[in-house]
């Protein structure tokens, strides 16, 4: 079997889906981990220091380089696979399924993927794409000059329709986990059983954790709860 | 349970070929026992338009006990009707009560042409078995059962599997038409097996690749077909067919 017949396959479409999103699952680890220190409420030193660590090192520019392939990957196979599934019966029914046997956040991952990316491009537009292209202002950290990413953070978040917005973000990446972490393990063939159960469980605490943690950002800068 | 008689309003989508575009008509049925199955709440309706000169709802039905796999009617959004692992033949009008509507419709996908009524073309079934779905020994002479042994999980894992008695309603019910949860209990009910393992990974390949030029979408896992499985074949199956695929897919050399 060729590689391109492999990859065009069905079984072989959602393997992509399943590698690339269990990789942007194991950022979202290191971005969720990042964005905590601004609970150090040390004025925003700890993050600044961390952002700077982030966008100076080579290691992780590369590795950034990496995840902007993986996210592509997955964002243009998740539609290719949307639209080809939905082409699959032309004829509809006029009573349907429901909400019976299936979850609807699993029925509904183009959706919520597609939602997210448009969430996306607000995010990347407010913080990644000026820490790249701008001069953001500097502050001095143990006698270093680093950009005040911190100030960023603080500025955006003063708007309340930008929180909300992120707290929508956030809910459907909530529901995108919730199905997406166990999908990816069963595409890549854990059956049903101890494994099953304990990926079930972890993915649940994941997508929760992780998903408040990002949601609580918007929200601590509204309400002034880190200085 | 007490027995009782009830009176049906049907919407029954009826359509004269696949050429033909079809629709839903609307049958009143009256005198219905509870006791009775649905698909001799059919007969009755059949009896009447038949006597009425009327042409007769085509629908696919053989055994009538749950084991053949043939009859497929999606009843009220689901196939097979209300009950939990239950084929339609074997749902009984004791799930309704007077009064009630029923809407019947056809398997809808694309790889599930309609050929008349609600009955439709399910071929592409034969095919993927075709494909893939056997072992190629010369059985001979029967052997002792004992020659070649088998775990007894594994034997009832094969034979859970085994029990997938091809009607389709994991594709009706699923949202891409995957046919993944059929395709994977072949693949499963062979590849357990001791007789299976020589074709184990050109089995696999050649089974999916049928399915994808069937027309069938893809999984995503929603488990929809599992909860309508009439005979509860599980997710794990499908997570078994991934495995043997990739594997299968990645060790081969060329």
């Amino acid at each position: 079997m060729k590689w391109s017949e492999f990859f065009t396959s069905s079984i072989g479409k959602k393997f992509i889906m399943s590698l690339t999103g269990i990789s942007l699952i194991a950022f979202l680890v290191v971005h969720v981990g990042i964005n905590a220190t601004i609970w150090a409420n040390d004025g925003g030193d700890m993050f600044n220091k961390a952002s700077h660590f982030m966008g100076t090192t080579v290691v992780i520019r590369i590795l950034e380089v990496g995840l902007f392939v993986g996210l592509i990957l997955h964002i243009i196979q998740g539609l290719v696979l949307e639209i080809q599934n939905r082409s699959r019966r032309k004829t509809g029914y006029a009573v349907s399924l429901g909400n019976r046997g299936s979850k609807w956040y699993s029925r509904s991952m183009g959706l919520l993927g597609t939602l997210l990316l448009f969430f996306l491009i607000m995010h990347l537009s407010h913080f990644w794409v000026p820490s790249r292209f701008s001069d953001l202002p500097t502050v001095d950290i143990d006698g270093k000059e680093v950009a005040n990413q911190y100030a960023e953070i603080v500025r955006v978040f003063q708007s309340p329709l930008v929180d909300v917005l992120y707290i929508l973000g956030c809910a459907s990446l909530l529901y995108h986990l919730l199905h997406g972490f166990q999908s990816a393990f069963r595409t890549l063939g854990v059956p049903n059983g101890k494994y099953m159960v304990l990926i079930k469980r972890v993915g649940f605490a994941f997508s929760v954790i992780v998903c408040v943690a990002f949601a609580m950002m918007p929200v601590s800068v509204y309400l002034e709860w880190v200085s | 349970m007490d027995h009782y008689k009830m009176n049906l309003t049907l919407k029954v989508w009826r359509q004269k070929n696949n050429k033909t575009k079809g629709g839903f008509v609307t049958y009143k049925v009256e005198n219905i026992s509870s006791e009775m199955s649905f698909l001799e709440m059919m007969d009755v309706l059949n009896e009447r338009l038949i006597s009425e000169g009327q042409e007769p709802v085509a629908f696919d039905h053989d055994c009538r006990e749950g084991i053949c796999g043939t009859c497929s009617m999606y009843i009220n959004g689901r196939p097979h009707g209300p009950w939990h692992a239950n084929t339609t033949c074997q749902l009984h009008m004791r799930a309704y009560k007077d009064g009630d509507t029923i809407t019947v419709e056809p398997w809808r996908a694309n790889a599930f042409p309609v050929i008349k009524d609600l009955i439709v073309d399910r071929s592409g079934f034969d095919r993927i078995i075709q494909a893939g779905g056997f072992i190629s020994v010369n059985t001979g002479n029967a052997q002792d059962a004992n020659s070649l042994p088998v775990a007894k999980d594994l034997s009832d894992a094969s034979f859970a599997a085994a029990a997938c008695i091809g009607c389709g309603a994991c594709v009706a019910a699923c949202k891409n038409s995957s046919a993944m949860l059929f395709v994977s209990a072949k693949v499963s009910h062979l590849s357990l097996l001791p007789q299976g393992e020589p074709e184990r990974k050109s089995r696999a390949l050649a089974m999916v690749a049928q399915m994808d030029k069937e027309g069938f979408g893809s999984c995503t896992n929603t488990q929809a077909c599992e909860s309508v499985c009439p005979k509860e074949i599980s997710m794990t199956s499908i997570a078994r067919l991934n495995s043997e695929y990739l594997l299968a897919g990645l060790s081969e050399r060329s």
